[in-house]
């Protein structure tokens, strides 16, 4: 099992015909991904890598019974794709664009309400779940089938857990970044529910950054309601107050937003607290074992 | 992206939120003009620099005549503006806001923000007005009223008396506030703002309402819809080598230490900066060169870190997804042939194309520190800096 997207997942792209979009389906396919088609709006009734071109998602989806969409378009026009997709009934949604103005997001999540659909992002790497479903941009290669969650507001920084993780002999059951904007699609403690409940991830690595309450807000919920072990790490210490560190969200307002602050307020609710990026992988060694 | 006071006023004028009457003077003459125009017997004086505590260094201040204006203007314009959020050289001020003075009996804090925990446009109010409203939340968080706006109705006026009247306005006030919030929403919206704040709205002699003091902050994603936002952009009031890094697709923050640092990602940036200072290191600077990172951009990234003086070391950590390492390996040595670097360079390659980065690196004969990982690049960018002090 996994989170979220397995090997039965039926993916279209959004934006399919793009250098992009193109290139990272490509590597998708490569492992293992099930790719059943894309949307370029114009370019319906085409092929491409030998796979049918809708107009709409909602075609799409009826021609091919897609579950699953990432989304490459660029970021004026996601907002509006995503909620095409949620229309259409897309189940999971993987949004990639960096960029996208926050209100947008703000009006994309309210139309998101009682649509019963997952969107990760965006400004994310994308969900792997590793040889059976990769919607992203992640390099496959360095993720393994194993029995470890993760879950990243950061992309290079969950790679660079997964290599740390792969130092030590573990693989994931699914790697899911959440994205760096301060409106997005997805929260850990979402993540952190989805990994709970499935029998096959045994323990949880969390990787925050700066900014909002997300992280102390999952840990707390996962006190009360999760029996698999955490480690977790909130990037930022040296962080500047009131800049922001690359990503829209990475940004201290206040005392509560710096990493030490959330990473104290970890530990006290029960996560184990990595101080040191990297430490991750030797820390889960010796939790998880 | 922030914009100065007087514009964020003449913005709000527009969309009829009440605001002093008063101009922008770039010099001494053009501020006893706008005194004289503006008549009446006092005057404020406003320091025009994006860091707020302005009138903690001497940039706020009233004048009784058109000879202190002058006087005033004279003392501001091209001082170095020292306040708590500036570095100690302070903010060099080119221009004042001249402002007819007003009676004030009472202030309140207005503001708009876009909330992560309820991930909506939400009005925080409150009673007391005129200072740090993150120190009211901490202190006295019941003063601190918060309400969200569901974006698919916009704030709702009734939303809008019920917060005035928990602030504790009254009769009149109670409309006049709720057409305050109201217009200061649409603007937020209209222009895509980040952060819009009136502090304080002040109460007059006489019950008015009026916006005595104003800031905006804006989404940089959205400006390619908002050109008459980006026009009020001031390159002066941002740090020279930020901008000319964001020209180049790059992501650089100026900091204090001396261990230049050239990643890729955020995130890995950041956790790349907490592991030097783990090991008791201090970073120079967060440097993202992004997705894609050409032999080129590489060559800007050591441009820009190296514009530091207090650099004495670089390291580079790249963990390649889109990106290639056999191509950040050739910027590395196109840099070192095309500029002069006197400093040591670690370099920690991970990822795509990793087997074909390294042996670039080394077959050029430049003395590149290898490290395997993260940890060991920390290590040894400290024994370096240790071994060369």
């Amino acid at each position: 099992m996994s989170v979220f997207v397995h090997k039965h997942s039926r993916v279209i792209i959004q934006g399919f015909t793009g250098q992009h979009a193109t290139f990272h389906a490509e590597e998708s396919m490569k492992n293992g991904t099930t790719v059943v088609g894309g949307i370029t709006p114009g370019k319906g009734g085409q092929t491409h890598l030998d796979l049918p071109v809708f107009d709409t998602v909602s075609q799409a989806v009826a021609e091919t019974g897609a579950d699953v969409s990432g989304i490459f378009v660029p970021p004026p026009f996601a907002a509006d794709a995503i909620m095409e997709a949620l229309e259409a009934g897309i189940g999971v949604i993987v949004v990639i664009a960096d960029g996208i103005p926050v209100q947008d997001m703000v009006r994309v999540k309210r139309y998101a309400v009682d649509k019963n659909a997952v969107i990760i992002g965006p400004n994310t790497p994308g969900i792997i779940t590793p040889d059976a479903c990769k919607v992203g941009i992640m390099p496959s290669h360095i993720y393994t089938p194993g029995r470890i969650g993760v879950v990243s507001r950061s992309g290079t920084l969950n790679y660079e857990a997964v290599q740390q993780m792969s130092e030590v002999g573990m693989g994931q059951t699914t790697s899911v970044g959440i994205g760096g904007d301060p409106v997005n699609g997805t929260d850990f403690v979402t993540v952190l529910r989805a990994f709970e409940a499935d029998p096959e991830t045994e323990a949880v690595i969390m990787i925050g950054e700066i900014g909002g309450p997300q992280e102390v807000d999952a840990a707390r919920w996962a006190k009360e309601n999760m029996s698999k072990p955490i480690v977790g790490f909130v990037a930022g210490v040296s962080a500047p107050p009131g800049r922001r560190m690359g990503h829209a969200g990475a940004i201290i307002s206040g005392e509560s937003d710096t990493a030490n602050a959330k990473m104290d307020l970890m530990e006290e609710l029960g996560v184990h607290v990595v101080r040191n990026p990297a430490d991750i992988g030797k820390t889960a060694q010796r939790v998880f074992s | 992206m922030n914009i100065h006071e007087y514009q964020t006023k003449e913005l709000l004028r527009g969309y009829g939120v009440p605001v002093p009457d008063g101009r922008v003077a770039h010099n001494i003459d053009n501020a006893a003009t706008i005194a004289e125009d503006l008549g009446g017997e006092r005057w404020v004086i406003k320091a025009q620099i994006h860091a707020g505590g302005r009138g903690k260094g001497g940039g706020v201040q009233v004048a009784s005549s058109v000879e202190e204006v002058r006087q005033i203007a004279d003392e501001m314009i091209g001082m170095h503006l020292v306040t708590p959020q500036t570095d100690k050289a302070g903010r060099l001020v080119q221009r004042v806001l001249v402002e007819q003075a007003c009676d004030i009996r009472k202030e309140f804090y207005l503001g708009l923000v876009i909330d992560r925990a309820t991930q909506r446009i939400t009005v925080i109010a409150s009673a007391s007005g005129g200072m740090n409203i993150e120190e009211v939340a901490k202190t006295d968080p019941g003063r601190v009223i918060h309400e969200a706006v569901d974006p698919a109705i916009g704030l709702a006026d009734f939303q809008c008396r019920k917060i005035a009247a928990k602030i504790g306005l009254q009769g009149k006030q109670i409309n006049d506030a709720a057409r305050i919030m109201k217009a200061l929403y649409r603007c937020f919206r209209d222009k895509d703002a980040l952060l819009a704040e009136i502090n304080p709205l002040a109460e007059l002699e006489g019950g008015n309402l009026m916006a005595l003091d104003a800031k905006m902050s804006f989404d940089s994603n959205a400006m390619y819809r908002r050109p008459d936002i980006t026009e009020l952009r001031d390159f002066d009031e941002e740090d020279s080598k930020e901008v000319e890094a964001t020209g180049h697709g790059l992501n650089y923050i100026a900091l204090d230490g001396n261990v230049g640092c050239i990643v890729n990602g955020a995130g890995l940036a950041m956790a790349t900066m907490d592991a030097i200072s783990f090991h008791k290191g201090k970073p120079a600077n967060f440097l993202d060169v992004g997705g894609g990172a050409s032999p080129e951009k590489v060559g800007n990234a050591f441009r820009i870190v190296l514009q530091d003086p207090n650099v004495k070391i670089i390291l580079v950590n790249i963990f390649a997804g889109i990106n290639r390492c056999d191509w950040i390996a050739e910027g590395l040595v196109q840099a070192m042939h095309d500029q002069e670097i006197n400093v040591p360079i670690v370099v920690r390659l991970a990822g795509t194309n990793v087997e074909k980065g390294a042996p670039i690196l080394e077959a050029s004969g430049f003395p590149f520190i290898m490290a395997d990982n993260l940890d060991d690049a920390a290590r040894k960018v400290m024994e370096t800096l240790e071994g060369s002090a």
